[in-house]
């Protein structure tokens, strides 16, 4: 049956999930409640982030410091996104923003192929986090997981503080409830835009690096990312980041548990061809079917950021 | 004006000409010994038949579905697996696709709808993902790989799927008769109330429209269109696989009836076809060709909006609203 140790390492690996879903719908979020800006662009910075710390790691094998050089670097790439196609698309409505950012997709995912090539690129965790921690006696699990799991916690924290006590916070949450009170008030709306999917980019980034020695770098890896973080905002509400923080723990654990247990189960309680048949099927339906259930008691989402 | 006047309007005179001229591809392919193009031809007219139904909930009714590309697979999926299991009865197919495929969107519609705007584009594309991932799920029927299968649709014994021009011309029958219904479509009673509620769904509703039933069964008719071009797309290709489903075919499927004009019954058609060989020429010319058909899709949507249909300087059909900006 069930095995306890399972358990506990797959909920393990479900919050280290939940905790990079939620670095990258953080700034996806930010965007859209802001700037009412559907950008599926966004998995593209966290490719982008993850290809030049793979990059920096190749040249120097130290994983820090292409932390610390990507991130600058992909901040930039956003903002020259940001400045070059996006700008003009806060007027328009969303299918010209679903369009055209579907668009900068397809030309930077072959953009990546075209300078890195089609074969996947490897970076290594760095050596501090490299090895087991024992949980409990008999029970390890990857260091490196671990300090993910911590690191999005921080950032969140990071986050939190930033949008509930500094100015630039208050700006977001002002510009997030009433966008044209906060330009007529006398804020540069078009800087803080920016300033926001700078930082949005550099979320993204984080995520994508930090996720580079798990997970292999290359073209596309930010698709199925971007669609896990739609599904995200949407559970959680729509430019609420308490409301992504939640929801991408609920994924990540439903998604990563489900994964790991529900064949299982399902063998316990149907026949076994029928069990390994549906099994992993209805384990990657899992997510899709706690929106629907959210979104039909809940229409705007767990915690909706604006009334109604 | 007649839903199907065939030359007096504008719109009337290119979709004639561009019918006609779709219909003389296999006398001129064989002509020049080319059964290639025959084969592309009614590939881009699947896709027009597709396009057309995804701009029953798009152009009519206001609705961005970015999850489309499910209806497709879903109905391509039905006709692979019952010829699978040794159903050929094309009657059966039909059947299943209609019920299904209306089924599927009918449910997926009625927790879609609930929601609006950005919601509803998220959502639809969540929904889409879902069925691909029953379809990768399924391993018994080659899971991400999908898997091949020997038959075709079978009608009457004179009519003979398996000859490419036989099933060319089934398809653009198939066209056709999407169109006619749009054109009547449009014109009738429920098109303009779709159409109201596109503008204002507020005043519709205080009009005393039951605005949700309305979108629904549009919702519904637009996944079982979709779900019959995914039908014919299984019989020309012979093979079946989840990537029908994923959500960048969504995307394309937007795409196309962007590039041809959201606001009139054929644009979608022209969109099809323009996107098809713009991709069959930029693949040719390179294996990158997404590096530029990104970028000339960015210009399109920025500049070029209302699409080939409008560059085309039509006049004519334009459906409710959009005709006073176009």
């Amino acid at each position: 049956m069930i095995n306890p140790t399972l358990v506990l390492v797959q909920t393990l690996n479900g919050l280290q999930f939940g905790m990079m879903l939620f670095l990258f719908a953080a700034g996806l979020t930010l965007v859209l409640g802001i700037m009412n800006l559907v950008n599926l662009a966004h998995g593209s910075l966290y490719m982008l982030g993850a290809y030049f710390a793979a990059t920096v790691e190749q040249w120097t094998g130290s994983f820090l410091l292409s932390l610390l050089i990507a991130l600058p670097v992909t901040f930039v790439a956003g903002v020259v996104i940001e400045l070059a196609v996006l700008r003009t698309l806060y007027i328009r409505d969303h299918l010209d923003q679903v369009l055209a950012t579907f668009g900068v997709i397809l030309f930077l995912n072959e953009a990546v192929r075209i300078v890195w090539g089609a074969t996947p690129l490897y970076m290594s965790a760095p050596a501090f986090l490299s090895g087991n921690v024992a949980l409990a006696s008999g029970i390890n699990y990857p260091l490196y997981r671990l300090s993910l799991i911590l690191l999005g916690l921080v950032v969140a924290f990071l986050l939190y503080l930033l949008v509930a006590k500094t100015k630039l916070g208050m700006l977001i949450r002002a510009g997030a409830a009433n966008r044209e009170m906060v330009e007529v008030l006398g804020v540069d709306i078009r800087l803080l835009f920016t300033a926001v999917f700078g930082l949005g980019a550099v979320l993204a980034a984080v995520a994508g690096i930090m996720l580079g020695p798990i997970l292999s770098v290359e073209s596309g890896m930010g698709d199925g990312v971007l669609i896990l973080a739609l599904v995200v905002i949407v559970i959680g509400g729509i430019g609420s980041i308490r409301g992504s923080f939640v929801a991408a723990i609920v994924v990540g654990l439903v998604d990563t548990v489900g994964r790991a247990f529900l064949p299982g189960f399902l063998a316990t309680i149907m026949p076994h061809t029928i069990a390994s048949a549906v099994g992993p099927a209805l384990a990657s339906m899992l997510i899709y079917i706690v929106m629907a259930v959210v979104l039909f008691f809940r229409p705007q989402g767990l915690f909706p950021a604006r009334g109604g | 004006m007649a839903p199907l006047d065939l030359l007096k309007t504008r719109e009337g005179l290119v979709r004639t000409v561009f019918m006609a001229a779709l219909a003389l591809v296999p006398l001129v392919a064989y002509a020049a010994s080319e059964l290639f193009y025959v084969e592309f031809a009614t590939r881009i007219m699947i896709f027009a038949i597709a396009a057309v139904g995804l701009n029953f909930i798009l152009g009519f009714g206001g609705m961005v579905s970015f999850g489309h590309a499910a209806f497709i697979g879903l109905g391509a999926y039905v006709v692979g697996l019952a010829i699978y299991y040794g159903v050929y009865d094309g009657f059966v197919h039909l059947a299943l696709v209609v019920v299904i495929c209306g089924l599927a969107a009918f449910l997926i519609g009625a927790v879609c709808l609930r929601t609006s705007g950005l919601y509803f584009i998220m959502i639809t594309l969540a929904f889409a993902q879902l069925l691909f991932f029953v379809g990768v799920g399924l391993r018994q029927y080659g899971g991400d790989d999908g898997f091949t299968f020997r038959g075709h649709s079978t009608f009457a014994t004179w009519l003979d799927l398996r000859n490419s021009i036989t099933f060319f011309y089934v398809v653009w029958g198939v066209l056709a008769a999407t169109l006619f219904f749009a054109y009547r479509f449009v014109r009738s009673r429920f098109g303009m109330a779709l159409s109201g509620i596109r503008s204002n769904e507020h005043r519709m509703r205080a009009i005393g429209l039951p605005t949700y039933r309305y979108k629904l069964v549009a919702f519904a008719i637009s996944g079982v269109i979709c779900g019959v071009a995914g039908a014919l797309l299984a019989n020309l290709t012979q093979f079946v696989s989840p990537e029908y489903m994923h959500w960048t075919r969504s995307g394309e499927l937007l795409v196309m009836v962007i590039m041809g004009g959201i606001s009139s019954v054929f644009g979608p058609v022209l969109g099809a076809t323009l996107y098809l060989v713009l991709e069959e020429l930029l693949s040719s010319a390179t294996e990158h060709w997404q590096f530029l058909f990104g970028p000339i899709l960015i210009l399109v949507v920025l500049f070029a909006k209302k699409g080939l249909m409008s560059a085309l300087k039509i006049a004519g059909l334009s459906i409710g609203g959009r005709a006073g900006h176009g």
